[in-house]
């Protein structure tokens, strides 16, 4: 077990995932327990991105579900695939055959599979992650509770489907909406905070080596104190990386060297107008002279 | 009792596992939704654990039984409380993990701590901090909390006030059903019904002729209340906090909070069914009640804290307040405006306009009226009655 969760961190570090401890075990545990790991935090802190590094990690698939408001089980588990099938009943008359067969025309080679019903009819178990559950309506939620938990699909034309492999289900939430308790009790659970300065100067490092160990860190810091002032959209980890690389193609080699593209790059930081305004030169310059 | 030690050191995976349940045990009294399948694997993680590194232990438990953010935050805390309470047993076991294993786990421990752990700012803390630095930065009469607790008793026991809670209960009701009554109705369909169609196309050879339209189904609102329990408001705060909780009663995603000087959180409380354990509650949470009013600077705070998760497209937000308020108007409707671009509606309720001869005269008023798609008077349980038509048409 150990041994294992050794590897994990290992094989997650070679693929360019700056993890500490706390979401190395949950990971773990999720593949161990064959639970759904559900993964909070706000926008930007690298939710998504886990699911990835899992799905390299584990030399499987990834399929992705996006939640939203109004998704229905049509769009998330199944289809039927109605243009063929109409065109099938026609060739079908065409070919003057009496009865169209019912059954073949609801049978497997009619049916579109959707993130959910592929998910579980790989021969392989893949990583399934479902985006932002908490934009989905509650029935849904109800409805995947239940897929969750059985691993089983049911198709009134066919019957039921069970489950070729267990995936990897990993969960995200924002926290738009409250998420039912059962469903949170079906699910591991991990918070994903901002990360503090020391593992953000590792990922900033690993993702953009360019920019040197310097410019990094004083990048990281500024972004931390921006972090801390009152702003509507706090920016992730994603704004940072980006910002880091605006800052490469502007060939700055210290913030202090041009106050003024770094007001001008902002913009991959500050993605609301209020926070922009609230950012005046000043400000930034004060920020600076903090960081540097 | 030595008998049961020796057992004890003679099996550690044993002790282990009965100190896991007492923790899960420990952990639902302190409010973790925790249920059977978690406990059982607790057990299993408890049976293959590796006594040695206790970080990563408390890791794993913390992954399998917390549940939401707040579960997350306080988890470390109790884990350390229990199983330091637990210190002396744990020594008796932890040495057994072979030579040296205890030391390696020590080290193990401080490092894991340093790097590991998130640094989460404290609820408690960050409140506590606003309102003091609140305090300072704006002086005045109305700007002081209220000295004592507010007793909460009046709030459950007497009879007649139960009577009109159940009342308010019902109402809360009858807004909600006629909510939902009104999107059935209303909505035309739109969109067209593969599935259905196709079905009844079968028995015209395929021909689709009747076909199946799919209707919208419109969600039920959610409501946030946001009360003001200041000293002005003192005579309606019994009848909108059990208002309140009709609503919450009524509305399973409804939300409310309480602003005097600062905002207070008061849903999770205000569901709490045992009578007692609410007027228990509402007095701890109630320091400051009483006291002058900061709507503006309230508002700010709930925009910052809480909108973000607590708004959206079809969020009601319903204040009550009677708009006495020492602070800036436009810095009110500056919240305001924030308050409303996030939410569908906003409906002021005002108690005082359902008094004779009232203007809203207020410079705070004056300024909130434009912004408000809603303004009504709320002084008694009639008017709150009445505020079912307007409410359900919104």
């Amino acid at each position: 077990m150990q041994a294992s969760l050794e590897s994990l961190r290992q094989r997650v570090a070679s693929a360019g995932y700056i993890a500490d401890q706390e979401l190395l075990t949950s990971l773990w545990l999720t593949t161990e327990l064959e639970r759904p790991l559900l993964l909070e935090g706000d926008a930007g802190v690298g939710k998504t991105e886990i699911a990835k590094v899992l799905a390299t990690v584990l030399d499987c698939a990834l399929i992705r579900l996006q939640c939203y408001e109004g998704l229905d089980v049509n769009t998330a588990v199944y289809e039927w695939n109605y243009q063929r099938q109409l065109l099938a009943i026609r060739h079908q008359e065409a070919q003057s055959e009496k009865n169209v067969s019912e059954d073949a025309l609801f049978s497997d080679k009619y049916l579109l599979k959707r993130p959910l019903l592929q998910s579980i009819s790989e021969p392989q178990s893949v990583v399934l992650i479902i985006d932002e559950i908490d934009r989905a309506d509650e029935e849904f939620e109800a409805y995947l509770l239940e897929l969750l938990s059985d691993f089983q699909v049911s198709i009134p034309e066919i019957g039921t489907i069970k489950a070729q492999s267990i995936p990897k289900v990993i969960l995200t939430s924002n926290g738009t909406r409250e998420l039912s308790d059962a469903l949170r009790r079906r699910c591991l659970y991990h918070y994903i905070d901002y990360p503090d300065y020391d593992k953000e100067l590792s990922i900033v490092m690993s993702k953009v080596p360019e920019a040197g160990a310097q410019l990094a860190s004083q990048i990281v810091n500024f972004v931390q104190r921006l972090r801390q002032q009152d702003l509507r959209k706090i920016p992730g980890i994603a704004e940072t990386l980006d910002w880091a690389a605006a800052l490469l193609r502007f060939d700055i080699k210290s913030l202090e060297d041009d106050p003024d593209a770094i007001v001008a790059t902002l913009g991959c930081l500050l993605k609301t107008q209020e926070d922009q305004e609230s950012m005046p030169k000043d400000m930034v310059e004060r920020l600076i002279a903090k960081a540097v | 009792m030595n008998t049961n030690i020796q057992q004890e050191i003679d099996n550690p995976a044993l002790l282990l596992t009965e100190q896991v349940l007492g923790f899960v045990r420990y952990i639902r009294d302190n409010h973790f939704n925790i249920g059977i399948q978690e406990s059982l694997d607790c057990q299993r993680l408890a049976a293959q654990v590796d006594i040695s590194n206790k970080r990563q232990f408390q890791f794993k438990l913390k992954s399998l039984l917390c549940s939401s953010r707040v579960d997350w935050v306080r988890f470390d805390e109790l884990f350390d409380v229990y199983w330091q309470g637990k210190n002396a047993r744990q020594k008796a076991s932890s040495t057994l993990g072979g030579k040296g294993a205890r030391t390696s786990a020590m080290g193990q421990t401080r490092k894991d701590k340093n790097e590991g752990t998130f640094d989460i700012p404290d609820a408690d803390a960050l409140s506590g901090d606003d309102s003091s630095k609140g305090d300072m930065s704006h002086e005045g009469a109305s700007a002081i909390d209220g000295i004592a607790s507010k007793d909460f008793s009046q709030l459950v026991n007497n009879a007649e006030l139960r009577a009109m809670e159940e009342l308010t209960e019902r109402l809360a009701q009858r807004i909600r059903r006629r909510l939902l009554r009104r999107h059935r109705l209303s909505q035309k369909g739109q969109k067209i019904d593969m599935r259905r169609t196709l079905r009844q196309s079968l028995q015209y050879g395929g021909l689709p002729i009747e076909l199946s339209i799919k209707k919208r189904r419109q969600q039920i609102p959610k409501i946030v209340v946001l009360m003001d329990v200041s000293r002005s408001m003192s005579v309606y705060s019994y009848l909108f906090l059990r208002f309140t909780r009709g609503i919450l009663g009524a509305f399973k995603d409804a939300d409310a909070y309480a602003f005097h000087t600062r905002l207070i959180h008061i849903g999770e409380t205000l569901r709490e069914r045992n009578r007692r354990h609410l007027a228990e509650k509402m007095a701890l949470i109630s320091s400051g009640w009483e006291g002058g009013t900061r709507i503006d600077k309230s508002l700010a705070e709930f925009n910052r804290r809480y909108a973000r998760n607590v708004l959206n497209g079809r969020t009601i937000v319903l204040i009550v307040s009677d708009g006495y308020d020492t602070g800036e108007p436009e810095a009110l409707v500056e919240q305001l405006n924030r308050v409303k671009r996030r939410s569908r509606r906003l409906v002021w309720i005002n108690p005082l306009l359902g008094k004779k001869n009232y203007t809203p005269s207020t410079q705070c008023m004056k300024a909130a009226l434009p912004l408000l798609d809603l303004f009504a008077p709320g002084n008694n349980l009639n008017s709150l009655a009445e505020l079912e038509t307007p409410l359900s048409t919104l």
